[in-house]
């Protein structure tokens, strides 16, 4: 098993912690896992994203140039990173951001309108973690336990008290997913 | 054995030398390792250690200095521009004969450049930055396990020949994050005061001096003998390489950290398009792994260099092989990183038609 995944939006919308989250989960998974943030004079609302790869044997470049699957939060992510996944890839979208379909027809789309859902749970910090649910329940790279395990080690101190609603959103993430491949 | 931590290349260097036993460290902010003396000055005042953000690069390296002439481990980072600056105190630090370890995050460059990753510095790295004939021992990682075992390993090294020894990463290396494990804790209550050390004269008939400094010719001839003999041995003894998938390769790609990690992912491609090709990996650019390259120039057709830069390391490659072989050269600069599959493409085009 190899996934590379790209993940990409503004800044500030928690793409970096989407990534960073995988990649602990498939530390606990004893797979091999990488993390590569894109930095430069980052600030909230420019563009931000982070390569994951997360396999079963070493993994040498941790650039992902061709994604199994794109977690795409904006309109210039879609832009950017739809013409570089793999032919039957994933693509997820925010669909509250996005105002364009996905051009390609050689791909799996989930689009999501991310801010309804989050507002049904209660609060519209919980986004990334809806499209992170709905990616994992498609691509399987780590069990969704084992994500919320990792939650418990990456938000702690004043972040503890939002582990809750995260694991909310994780699971409505990966309800929708499980919706969307029941269509297919 | 420790447990698997996820840590960013640049705080896991931190880590590493505090578990290496480093006493102290000195540095000045600058992207892409303003993480490093983050993690240090979070970290150093815990274990009752000393850190101390200089004002100023020149004003850290020579801290640093100071406090290897008391025999005391000692720890700096910088990126590119900062390191320049740094040059003058690695020629004092190097004609002194005092160890210490600095890393270099590299970041684009000429001049202020960009803060992306890039390998540009392998020059100034290996060929001494700065005046006089000296050279200082380079260890380049390619992954942050590499990178943590080398940090103890840089310590040694520094202390067996009193010398300054370079870690050179680069951006990409200091920002990615990748499980890591802390093997070893050295024990600093064991530390001794090496007897060269300059800590007060104390019962001893002479005072004990370090300098970078002999104004009669003779003297100052005797002290660069010495430099180069150390170095000769350290040539001898301490070169460091991996040579990855060689046995049966037809070609060589040779480069250095995130460019050889990235290459060792254009093999496995190319393997499985059936074109039999290896690496060398020069974990020390100083001393140049330059046999383990001529021994292997009867079997391989030609040799593919590829580097974050203009190509720098590839005049050694040329050296080692003094003709033997052609070498081709690949390099983005800028910050410019190229895939894997980019590199595959700029490879096979030496290939003359062959494995179309």
């Amino acid at each position: 098993m190899r996934k590379g995944v790209v993940i990409a939006g503004f800044g500030g919308q928690g793409v970096m912690l989407v990534g960073e989250l995988l990649a602990e989960a498939g530390m606990e998974e004893n797979k091999y896992v990488t993390f590569l943030p894109s930095y430069g004079p980052e600030q909230r609302g420019g563009t931000a994203n982070c390569h994951v790869v997360i396999s079963d044997t070493t993994i040498a470049s941790p650039i992902v140039s061709k994604p199994d699957a794109i977690i795409v939060f904006n309109l210039p992510s879609l832009d950017k990173f739809e013409p570089t996944v793999k032919e039957n890839g994933v693509i997820i979208i925010n669909k509250s951001l996005v105002p364009r379909e996905v051009r390609r027809n050689d791909v799996r789309v989930l689009q999501i309108d991310v801010q309804s859902v989050a507002e049904e749970i209660g609060s519209p910090k919980v986004m990334n973690m809806i499209l992170l649910g709905a990616y994992t329940e498609i691509e399987k790279p780590v069990s969704l336990t084992t994500l919320k395990k990792a939650m418990s080690v990456i938000l702690t101190g004043r972040k503890a008290s939002l582990i809750e609603l995260n694991e909310k959103a994780l699971d409505r993430g990966a309800e929708i997913a499980k919706e969307f491949m029941g269509v297919i | 054995m420790g447990e698997k931590i996820l840590m960013k290349g640049a705080e896991a260097i931190a880590e590493a030398a505090i578990k290496a036993g480093a006493m102290a460290f000195f540095g000045y902010p600058i992207t892409p390792q303003n993480e490093t003396p983050e993690y240090f000055s979070r970290r150093m005042p815990e274990v009752g250690r000393i850190f101390l953000q200089a004002e100023s690069e020149v004003a850290a390296i020579n801290m640093i200095y100071g406090a290897a002439c008391t025999g005391t481990r000692v720890f700096a980072s910088s990126s590119s521009p900062g390191i320049s600056l740094m040059q003058e105190g690695f020629s004092y630090i190097a004609n002194s004969n005092v160890p210490c370890v600095v890393a270099n995050v590299m970041r684009g460059g000429p001049g202020l450049g960009d803060i992306a990753p890039a390998q540009g510095d392998y020059f100034q790295a290996t060929k001494g930055g700065g005046h006089g004939d000296y050279h200082t021992i380079v260890i380049a990682p390619h992954t942050l396990q590499e990178e943590v075992d080398l940090v103890l390993k840089a310590f040694d090294l520094a202390e067996k020949y009193r010398i300054m020894v370079v870690l050179i990463v680069d951006g990409l290396l200091g920002q990615m994050m990748e499980p890591v494990e802390f093997k070893e804790t050295v024990d600093v209550t064991k530390f001794k005061v090496p007897e060269w050390a300059t800590v007060g004269q104390g019962d001893r008939e002479d005072r004990i001096i370090i300098t970078s400094l002999d104004l009669a010719p003779e003297g100052l001839e005797k002290m660069n003998l010495h430099l180069q003999e150390k170095y000769r041995k350290i040539e001898e003894q301490e070169v460091m390489v991996e040579e990855y998938r060689m046995d049966d390769a037809e070609y060589a790609i040779t480069a250095f950290g995130t460019m050889a990690r990235i290459s060792k992912t254009t093999i496995e491609l190319a393997r499985s398009e059936g074109i039999k090709v290896g690496l060398i990996r020069p974990i020390t650019v100083w001393p140049f792994p330059s046999k383990t390259i001529e021994n292997r120039a009867n079997q391989v057709k030609f040799f593919f260099d590829t580097e974050l830069n203009a190509g720098q390391m590839i005049e050694d490659v040329k050296l080692a092989l003094n003709g033997a072989r052609p070498v081709y050269f690949y390099g983005k600069m800028g910050g410019i990183v190229p895939s894997a599959e980019e590199v595959l493409e700029e490879f096979k085009k030496h290939l003359g038609g062959q494995h179309e």
